[in-house]
């Protein structure tokens, strides 16, 4: 199958392009801000020293290796050819960026990538958070920018074989995601289920009976200024992600924005209202989780969608967001004090699928994809679905199986003394608050 | 416990991904495509469960 060039961009929608991904690393701020304030003041700087850590490893593995695998629309790939039909599997394009095409779709494609990849990697670090090592973090960072971001986005974004399921078999326009649901936040939230399993719970998290104890973030002010800038930066990544990868034109950047804001109210809303009812007061670090769910769950369709069913993804988002974390604390014993794995993992896969519920996407464009004028009835719903079953069947093995090996030439988990110590006097030799820390040596000098 | 479920997880996408690449009736492409998300779904049971055994084994 010959492969079908990268759109070319005007000059306005490069423009608009070039802001709306330069947004980006304020969803990166937010969600750091958000982990950080989730975890213990003990652990806060570790949090945001980590943040760096993850955000430049990931750009740096992703120049090298990553962009080259994922590729862009129109890219060389490898195909597979399977039942008389191609199907592209992942990109071949030389690493390090060299010989990069200079269209400014491709540039700013990889520029997009390597913000992507690294607030995916942001992702598992608030699920980590006061037991994970530095070392690993950016040693699993590595993992994810090189192979496993790459891989699905290529899939889905640089003319792989979900993009391909509407040309190759008829399921509507084939996969689509159009802000990243899929490929930056469940790819990321699977990976943060991936580290909670293999590094356990906290200490003093669950009793040997398996009950869970509260263990209550230090500063949920530092939480919900972390959901206002992730707001920005969302409005960025929807905007610059539709444009890249649905095809739509600068003007549609004015509809994403406002289906991102209801999207993320109605779900910060519903969590608010939903924990009134059950607790008596509204919860706060639950209310910021789920608007992050309906942040998360906003993006996929956020191009497909008119705004009254943005509402509807962003409630759905935020009752399951609020009902899931639960469910993973008390039932399945998964501790994850940022909330990650519901919000990013369970709310990507809801708008992933209500893209293909609510999503019009027959009447666009979208650019490295073959049209499919034959779609079967219901075709991209059952394209999401496609998608889903490759995210939990596929890439839930692969970022487990990488973290897996990881460990066992390098722990994940911090020393028993470093949890008692809390990560930043352990590994970083000072903590965030040291006004607020009482020394036994000062108060034996000044006689206090 | 936990490889097998993986392993489920790992044959319930290949059964999908057979379903959508080799099956062209609509029909019979869906009833394979959901008994693939069926053993998925088993697989992540699988996993699922394993996590708390884990758990209770180190204490």
């Amino acid at each position: 199958m010959t492969p079908t060039p990268v759109a070319n961009l005007s000059e306005t929608t490069v423009a608009v392009c070039v802001i709306s991904i330069l947004l980006i690393p304020l969803a990166g701020a937010g969600l750091s801000l958000i982990s950080a304030g989730l975890g213990r003041a003990r652990s806060s700087s570790h949090m945001m020293m980590g943040s760096l850590c993850v955000i430049s490893v990931a750009a740096i593995v992703y120049f090298l290796f990553g962009f080259a695998w994922q590729g862009y629309a129109g890219s060389p790939g490898l195909e597979l050819v399977i039942g008389a039909k191609g199907w592209n599997w992942i990109g071949s394009a030389p690493f390090f960026f060299r010989k990069m095409d200079s269209r400014p779709g491709v540039l700013l494609s990889a520029l997009f990538g390597m913000f992507s990849v690294g607030l995916a990697g942001l992702i598992p670090l608030g699920t980590g958070a006061d037991r994970w090592r530095l070392g690993s973090i950016c040693g699993s960072t590595a993992l994810l920018a090189a192979w496993t971001f790459p891989l699905f986005a290529h899939w889905v974004w640089g003319g792989g074989w979900l993009g391909q399921l509407g040309a190759n078999a008829g399921l509507g326009q084939g996969f689509v995601d159009a802000g990243g649901s899929s490929v930056i936040q469940v790819v990321g939230g699977l990976t943060a289920l991936s580290i909670a399993w293999i590094l356990g719970p906290r200490r003093g998290k669950y009793t040997a009976e398996g009950m869970p104890s509260a263990i209550p973030g230090h500063n949920s002010v530092l939480v919900l200024f972390g959901c206002t800038l992730a707001l920005v930066g969302w409005m960025g990544l929807n905007s610059a992600g539709a444009v890249l990868f649905a095809g739509v034109g600068p003007e549609a950047t004015i509809l994403i924005a406002i289906n991102t804001m209801l999207s993320a109210a109605t779900a910060g809303l519903i969590s608010a209202a939903i924990t009134r009812v059950r607790f008596g007061k509204p919860d706060a670090s639950l209310t910021a989780n789920g608007w992050v769910g309906g942040l998360v769950a906003s993006s996929a369709a956020c191009a497909f969608v008119v705004p009254a069913e943005a509402v509807v993804i962003g409630g759905v988002a935020g009752a399951l967001v609020t009902f899931s974390i639960e469910w993973f604390e008390l039932r399945l014993e998964v501790d994850d004090p940022s909330g990650s794995v519901s919000a990013h993992a369970l709310g990507g896969l809801w708008g992933v699928l209500a893209a293909g519920i609510f999503g019009n996407v027959a009447r666009y464009s979208l650019p490295g994809r073959l049209p499919n004028a034959n779609s079967s009835p219901g075709g991209q719903f059952w394209a999401q679905v496609v998608g889903i079953a490759t995210l939990i069947g596929l890439v839930l093995p692969i970022t487990y199986g990488l973290n897996w090996l990881l460990n066992r030439f390098y722990p994940q988990r911090v020393a028993s003394e470093g949890e008692r110590q809390g990560m930043d006097l352990y590994e970083l030799g000072a903590g965030a608050y040291p006004d607020f820390m009482t020394h036994s040596e000062e108060f034996s000098q000044h006689k206090i | 416990m936990k490889p097998f479920g993986f392993l489920l997880l790992l044959s319930g996408w290949a059964i999908v991904f057979a379903a959508v690449a080799l099956l062209g009736q609509p029909g019979v492409r869906i009833a394979f495509l959901l008994a693939g998300i069926g053993v998925e779904v088993t697989g992540l049971v699988f996993v699922v469960r394993s996590h708390p055994l884990l758990r209770g084994a180190r204490e």
